[in-house]
């Protein structure tokens, strides 16, 4: 005899609202221990600093969503943005150096998804061995390409991407809000999304029901290095230079933000919010630690503690 | 006889299910004490209570008189209990020594290194104790099942237990493999042994069982002397109500072929030829390994031919994925479900609209209201018990697994189904529900394959049989030729010719 306890339906609203409570609790204490952690401007600067990592954990979700995990993401900072600053110093007219230089970018993303979802798919490799490999591929290729110089003396119109605010909001909040309001869409409402979640859940099963596995696999890779590529340019663009070693243990924190946000490591469950909230989390208690002048090795030891906390809570509410 | 074991009032909440409600249950020393029940009942849940591997939420425990508060499984083996669970717990690699001392290592006087040689001595004369002569040197994974279970019973028995759970120990031995764990069975039990015995087969009850226990629901339903019940009463207990028939009559209204299998070759299948007709159900019999799976998985699409043609509907085809045959109209209930079929930390909604959204989209977004509809009429009509179509399928019993997986494949409009092992793991009063909603399958003009290892099953529901052997179809028999030993001798002549 099956009976019904309430809640059980929403459990996995209820596992984002009880992380999105410890979010609500970690900003008040902050509030009151710092006057000038409230300020708009200050929530606005964490915004900022969270993007970049955000907008590849929202990537990084799809991929640990199928069970995967991508070790490339930092590397991939750094060579998408030598690539797309290197393109900007072509000696063309701005308004085709300019999108060439994006397209460039992201081209490169797509391709080095594609590879390792080949690798991961056709060869039937880890994805932990294939991402690992191309982590140190790309960061090595960024240090050759660039001579293991910074590229410096770019468009000043390349600065607004990582600089520049609409209606006082920073542009790249402005893209992490919309990459994970997409990425939500997606995982919610789309075939494809049901499908991420499917052959996460078990693979063998969803190959059995018709689903396109080796498609779905390639896919998340893709938007993985899609979404890493993207925010290496916005990097690129912030400190207004092509860094070989930008985006340097990026692949951690993105990891340590997905997880956080309740995103099994086994496949199968995770939402896009919490990891929103994962990364905001990290982001807020970094910016929150920096304001109460704690030194940065022990925000190191406090950010450990917290995610083994998170994690924690999200394995007690389980059983 | 003393009372070896009394548990009280035990009651036990999973999320959304009462698994256990007030169940109480006692042990004697020396009795083989039967535990009956459909999947779901609580069976399981109680024994992993009593292995310590489950938290009970309310009820006491006693071990001659005295209250037990054990709270994990080494505490309740040093207390002398000893569980065999249905899945061994065995590590494939290890030697049947190292498994059967796993955990209670005996180590050298000397930097406390493993005492490999007295290890085995001991392992060899615990298996010799038991009547089975398995080197005790030799790893686990070139053990026969049959012998697996023997290294199971040694790694509980060597340690002085005086209670012992087996979880349906017969379910994958032969005949004389049975005969064999029962002289042993019997053997523990002279020795004073109390012995909870889980099984299915209710001829096997009445063969090994002193006492037996019926379980329903999460409660217990009676405890009775085997000598004072019979199978029907059993049954009757075990379901809550009479069982009309065990198989329901259908009137085959067979029409054109709708699939050919014309000399498929492929791994161990030689020359597979067969035919399949509209509103046939098709028996496919055979020993284990005999290749029936592998027929299956042929016709869905799931692993590629190397010769021979598949004709659809009259027209040659290849299937080149799963995702192809579906689109044809094939349907496939692979044989663990569990495994290969469903996605466990999903709801039934979207196990049962996966293979088919197509239709349920609007635009790019999928229209969950109309979603929530279609899945709802098959929720309804294939009667699944569950709270609501968005339970968790790993909520559900297996009947109602089973019953998700079906309605997947009606989904798609299905054309051919294959059931391999329908209802293996299914129980009894949802078994004939399974067979009737086969039956009106096939009134829709549907075909549909049976693989099952059930002859009896086989028999009672298939409109023509065919056996495989060894890769290969030895032979076919009409409705009116079926016999249990007709179907054995052609399953098993092969092995004579070669012979």
């Amino acid at each position: 005899m099956l009976l019904k306890i309430p809640g059980t339906k929403y459990f996995e609203k209820v596992s984002e609202f009880s992380l999105a409570i410890v979010f609500l609790f970690e900003v008040l204490i902050f509030s009151q221990l710092s006057p000038f952690f409230f300020s708009a401007e200050n929530l606005l600067n964490v915004t900022l600093q969270a993007s970049i990592t955000a907008i590849i954990a929202a990537g990084m979700t799809f991929v640990i969503l199928t069970a995967g995990i991508d070790l490339s993401v930092g590397s991939l900072v750094a060579f998408a943005g030598v690539l797309t600053t290197s393109m900007l110093k072509i000696n063309l007219p701005l308004y085709i150096v300019f999108p060439l230089a994006l397209f460039g970018g992201i081209l490169f993303g797509v391709v080095s998804g594609g590879i390792a979802g080949v690798f991961v798919t056709k060869f039937r490799i880890t994805p932990f061995i294939v991402t690992l490999a191309l982590m140190t591929i790309w960061r090595g290729a960024s240090f050759v390409y660039t001579g293991g110089r910074p590229i410096w003396e770019l468009p000043d119109a390349f600065a607004f991407l990582g600089a520049g605010r609409i209606l006082g909001i920073p542009f790249p909040t402005i893209i992490m809000v919309v990459v994970f309001v997409i990425s939500h869409i997606v995982l919610t409402k789309t075939k494809f999304g049901r499908y991420v979640y499917a052959v996460g859940g078990n693979l063998e099963a969803a190959r059995l029901a018709g689903i396109n596995t080796n498609f779905i696999l390639t896919s998340v890779y893709v938007i993985s290095g899609v979404l890493s590529a993207i925010s290496g340019i916005l990097l690129a663009s912030r400190v207004n230079s092509g860094q070989p070693n930008a985006g340097l243990m990026y692949e951690l924190d993105v990891i340590a933000a997905v997880v956080v946000g309740g995103t099994s490591l086994f496949g199968g469950r995770g939402t896009i919010i919490g990891t929103f909230i994962g990364a905001m989390l990290i982001a807020v208690l970094k910016n929150g630690l920096n304001l109460l002048n704690v030194g940065s090795y022990i925000q190191q030891i406090v950010v450990g503690v917290v995610i083994l906390l998170a994690v924690l809570l999200d394995q007690l509410r389980q059983k | 006889m003393p009372t070896l074991l009394r548990m009280e009032n035990i009651s036990k909440r999973y999320p959304g299910v009462l698994a256990l409600d007030n169940v109480s249950f006692e042990l004697r020393k020396g009795e083989v004490h039967c535990l009956l029940g459909e999947n779901g009942a609580g069976k399981s849940t109680l024994m992993k209570i009593l292995s310590g591997a489950l938290k009970k939420d309310k009820g006491r425990i006693f071990l001659e008189d005295n209250e037990a508060n054990y709270k994990i499984p080494s505490e309740a083996q040093k207390l002398g209990i000893g569980i065999i669970y249905q899945d061994f717990k065995l590590i494939p690699e290890l030697t049947a020594a190292d498994n059967i001392f796993l955990g209670s290592e005996i180590l050298r006087s000397s930097f406390s290194f493993l005492d490999k040689r007295k290890m085995n001595e001991l392992a060899q004369k615990v298996l010799h104790e038991l009547g089975e002569e398995i080197p005790a040197d030799v790893s686990i994974n070139k053990l026969s099942v049959a012998q697996r279970q023997m290294i199971e019973i040694a790694k509980a028995t060597h340690r002085n237990i005086n209670i012992l759970a087996m979880d349906e120990p017969t379910a994958s031995l032969t005949t004389s493999e049975i005969e064999n764990l029962f002289k042993v069975i019997r053997k523990l039990k002279s020795q004073g042994v109390g012995i909870i015995y889980i099984s299915h087969r209710l001829e096997e009850i009445f063969e090994i069982g002193d006492r037996v226990t019926v379980m329903r629901d999460g409660k217990k339903i009676d405890t009775s002397g085997i000598k004072d019940t019979n199978i029907k009463g059993l049954i009757k207990q075990m379901v809550g109500r009479e069982l009309a028939d065990e198989f329901p009559k259908h009137t085959a209204k067979i029409g054109n072929a709708i699939l050919n299998l014309e000399g498929i070759n492929c791994g161990k299948l030689k020359d597979i030829n067969l035919k399949l007709h509209k509103g046939e159900i098709l028996g496919l019999a055979g020993l284990v390994g005999a290749g029936r799976s592998e027929v299956a998985r042929i016709i869905f699409g799931a692993d590629k031919t190397e010769s021979g043609k598949i004709i659809f509907e009259g027209k040659e085809k290849i299937f080149k994925s799963p995702k192809d045959a579906i689109n044809s109209g094939i349907a496939l209930l692979t044989e663990d479900r569990n495994l290969y079929g469903l996605f466990m930390e999903r709801s039934i909604r979207e196990n049962v609209s996966v293979s088919n959204l197509s239709p349920l989209m609007k635009g790019i977004f999928i229209d969950k209201a109309e979603e929530k509809k279609v899945v709802g009429n098959y929720f309804d009509q294939l009667q699944i018990k569950a709270p609501s179509q968005e339970t968790k399928v790993e909520n559900l019993s297996g009947g109602n697994r089973q019953k998700v997986v079906l309605a997947r494949w009606l989904h798609t409009n299905s054309k051919i189904i294959i059931f391999d092992e329908p209802t293996a793991g299914i129980d009894v009063g949802v078994k004939y529900e399974i067979y009737n909603l086969i039956n009106k399958l096939v009134e829709q003009g549907i075909g549909v394959i049976v693989i099952s290892s059930e002859l009896p099953e086989l028999i009672g529901i298939s409109d023509r049989i065919i056996v495989m052997c060894e890769g290969r179809i030895s032979g076919e028999l009409e409705k009116k030729d079926f016999s249990q030993e007709k179907i054995l001798d052609l399953a098993t002549q092969v092995e004579e010719k070669v012979l």
